[in-house]
């Protein structure tokens, strides 16, 4: 062990070299800082919901009109659903501001407001859903941090459109985690799908390659390519799931047609700072959300569908092959306020 | 959205300057600006709220000294009562008994399984213990053979039964190999579970009775939101849990989960895991994770890393020549160098407080210095040592050496100039405590 004294003196160090080159850095980045500034839905789905939904009922049972502490019930049934704050409050405003135009609202037509709001959260950014023409390999680049859920979302993908009389092929491009490419291809068994691998350690963005190859070669439908979990503060992993992408691209241009973000439900408000990165990386275009059939309510959605126009295309409420559902936004929405 | 808590702190107590004390009335909104901050930090709503009424109590008629803002003096009410709460008994990690049984548990995604292999690695190299890991994760695909992967990697051998589904008997006979094997710790890798799968948490609850484990540790992960209470307490009914373990905290989350399952289940949080490699398995420290917490940014593992990578005969020497006033080019060469040594240069930003949140949308490259050091190497080394010395023809000469313009010269010669200034202000400062040093 070092002394105390010495400790001291190397922290006081240190402090003044990290001031130093904080100030340098400044100086360095300022004007990019400056431009910066200015600029059967049904098993899982319902423990979600109820979840959701007895809180707000509870907030407003016995009322008849909307006040003040219905509205604080409300924002506290938002926070505790992992909503976050700047969501919360936007959905708040926009219902107090429509509570003051119609001066009286009962908590009958609450419901209704609410599901309006949130409706338009999620329905506003919701892309054009399918392409008229599905190109031919489709490809799916499965992405996310560590542990949320991809592998098993690839293998549930790949089974139900393999059910829907596709051809489907896997890509094993998480060559990191001990173990990953066995679980990828038992899933692929599961599936009764081919799967494209490379021993462990290999260069992902080869594996992902090979696959886009043997997809074009096999003429597959769909490719789903997946890809080791990665904490998005990393940049150089986050660099290395954009080289990925670029590969899939080299062999067939247009390519991935989708890259999907995998957040787990149970996530707070770091599941925004997931989407932002991830994004800047590779462009996400849907986002899948795991772990439903938890007590976790999985009100994130809301946040980074206010935040960053993401779709979700998908939400994972098991273990087993077939427990994932479409995303329905009407269902989702009209199902949280029956 | 709370880039600086004290920031924000500092500007809300401008007011009560000349009140001389902390009042209710002067600090409603303080207390609401901290309570968002938690929530912002995924701590419970509910904890959160009750911890602001603590904080209340505790802040309500300090007086205001002179020497110390009242925002910094709130700041470091919050972040004291945080780490105390968060901390507390620090409860040793009990691995009695012949062999000394390890059950992990938690979610799934939890990084239960790296955690395994983790302690294996902590156990045997850091304790001088013989462990076994187990394998009693049979459902997930491939969760066997990832635990054997990891004992290869970390040299620990791992009992599994491929065909047997009863994870109560496997627990056993590996605890029967065990001792044959001489073992004297035994490391249980379960399957993740949720807390309302009646059937899976009767099953950890069997293995818990059958083993009788010294340990038994809840593995969560620490991005978690408003839902960390309700598992934690779920499982800790069921189990009766050790220790908490703080998953993936190499990650940017706040963290406020860890305040939240502590508040809840009263348990310690015995380890927190940052990293894929196996020998990143670390203490829990209260100080820092209430900073991070209050997104006050982690100077102390900044510290840390720097150490790590800090040569101590370098660090004197540089040490000295800051003291003189005398930091030079050379030495910020040599610093930079230092810097790209650590690592990847946006997150050792990150640590640095108050920079978290303003580097996340810059495109910090890693060759970001490249352009000074190649500044730099064109000068003579008399010019390096003797900054003062480089006047405009020589600065001419510069910009042509290194194919710059005679703008960016002239624009690192300004902010060096600045650096050095800033430390000559330095050095008129009082040696900064450092958060979370141990004394
Ligand atoms: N209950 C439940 N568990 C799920 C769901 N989706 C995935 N899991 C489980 O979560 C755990 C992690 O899933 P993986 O598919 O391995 O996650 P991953 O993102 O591929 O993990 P890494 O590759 O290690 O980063 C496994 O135990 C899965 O069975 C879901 O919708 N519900
Ligand atoms: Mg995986």
């Amino acid at each position: 062990m070092k002394s105390c004294s010495e400790h001291t003196g190397t922290a006081f160090v240190f402090l003044k070299y990290s001031i130093t080159i904080y100030s340098y850095s400044m100086g360095l980045f300022g004007k990019i800082f400056g431009k910066k500034e200015k600029e059967s839905l049904e098993k899982g789905m319902e423990k979600t919901r109820t979840g959701f939904l007895s809180k707000i009922t509870k907030a407003i049972a016995g009322k008849s009109t909307v006040d003040e502490e219905v509205l604080d019930e409300l924002e506290t049934a938002l926070i505790a659903a992992d909503v976050g704050l700047d969501t919360t409050i936007h959905i708040i405003n926009q219902v107090e501001k429509r509570v003051k135009e119609d001066k009286y609202v009962s908590t009958s037509e609450l419901n209704t407001l609410l599901k309006d709001e949130i409706a338009q959260l999620l329905v506003d950014h919701s892309k054009a859903d399918e392409p008229a023409s599905i190109p031919k390999p489709y490809v799916i680049l499965v992405v996310g941090v560590n542990g949320v859920g991809k592998t098993t979302t690839i293998g549930k993908l790949a089974y139900q459109f393999k059910q829907a009389g596709k051809s489907v092929m896997l890509g094993a491009a998480d060559t990191f985690r001990a173990a990953a490419v066995d679980q990828l291809t038992i899933w692929s068994e599961r599936a009764g799908v081919p799967i494209i691998k490379q021993p462990m350690g290999s260069d992902p963005a080869a594996v992902a390659f090979d696959a886009a190859k043997s997809a074009v070669a096999k003429d597959i439908d769909v490719l789903l390519i997946d890809t080791a979990g990665r904490l998005q503060n990393k940049q150089h992993l986050m660099d290395e799931l954009s080289k990925i992408k670029r590969s899939i691209t080299k062999v067939i241009p247009g390519a991935p047609h989708e890259v999907m973000l995998v957040l787990d439900g149970s996530t707070g408000q770091n599941a925004l700072e997931q989407a932002r990165q991830f994004t800047a990386a590779t462009d996400v275009s849907a986002l899948v959300i795991t772990k439903l059939d938890g007590t976790a309510k999985g009100g994130v959605v809301l946040a980074i569908a206010h935040q960053f126009q993401i779709p979700v295309k998908y939400i994972g409420v098991g273990e087993k092959i077939d427990e994932l559902l479409s995303f329905d936004k009407k269902a989702f929405v009209d199902t949280l306020f029956e | 959205m709370f880039n600086n808590l004290t920031d924000k702190l500092e500007s809300a107590f401008k007011n009560i300057k000349g009140e001389g004390r902390i009042n209710e009335l002067n600090i409603a909104n303080t207390l609401k600006d901290i309570r968002r901050a938690l929530i912002d930090a995924d701590v419970n709503y509910k904890i959160a709220k009750e911890f602001t009424d603590k904080v209340k109590e505790k802040a309500v008629g300090e007086k205001v000294l002179n020497a110390i803002s009242p925002g910094q003096l709130m700041v470091k009410i919050v972040k004291d009562e945080l780490a105390s709460l968060m901390g507390g008994t620090q409860a040793a990690f009990s691995i009695s008994g012949k062999p000394a049984i390890i059950l992990i548990a938690g979610l799934q995604g939890s990084g239960k399984t790296t955690l395994s292999g983790k302690l294996a690695y902590f156990l045997k190299n850091k304790k001088g213990k013989n462990p076994l890991l187990v394998a009693a994760d049979v459902y997930r695909p491939a969760a066997i053979n990832q635990l054997h992967v990891l004992g290869e990697q970390v040299g620990v051998d791992v009992y599994s039964e491929s065909d047997n589904k009863d994870v109560v008997l496997i627990a056993q006979n590996a605890i029967a190999e065990a001792k044959k094997l001489n073992k004297n710790v035994v490391i249980i890798d379960t399957a993740g579970r949720l807390a309302i799968d009646e059937e899976m948490m009767t099953e950890v609850a069997h293995i818990k009775e059958a083993v009788n484990p010294s340990e038994i540790l809840f593995v969560v992960d620490s991005m978690t939101g408003q839902d960390a209470v309700n598992t934690a307490k779920a499982f800790n009914d069921r189990l009766d849990f050790t220790g908490v373990v703080l998953t993936k905290l190499d990650g940017d989350t706040r963290g406020g989960a860890a305040l939240s399952i502590k508040y809840t289940v009263e348990k310690p949080i015995k380890f927190v895991s940052n990293g894929e490699k196996m020998e990143m398995l670390d203490e829990f420290y209260p100080e820092r994770m209430a900073q991070r917490i209050l997104g006050m940014g982690d100077i102390t593992s900044l510290v840390e890393k720097a150490q790590e990578n800090y040569d101590e005969e370098q660090a004197k020497k540089l040490e000295k020549k800051i003291r003189r006033n005398q930091f030079d080019f050379q030495d910020f060469l040599e610093q930079l160098q230092q810097i790209k040594k650590m690592g990847n240069l946006k997150d050792i930003m990150g640590m640095i407080p108050g920079m978290g949140k303003a580097i996340k949308d810059v495109d910090i490259k890693d060759d970001a210095f490249k352009g000074i050091e190649a500044i730099i190497k064109s000068m003579t080394p008399f010019e390096r040592a003797n900054p003062d010395i480089i006047t405009q023809s020589r600065r001419q000469r510069l910009a042509r050496g290194s194919g710059k313009d005679i703008s960016e010269i002239n624009a690192l010669m300004k902010q060096f100039d600045q650096m050095r200034q800033m430390m000559k202000n330095m050095n008129k400062m009082p040696i900064p405590k450092m958060p979370g040093f141990k004394r």
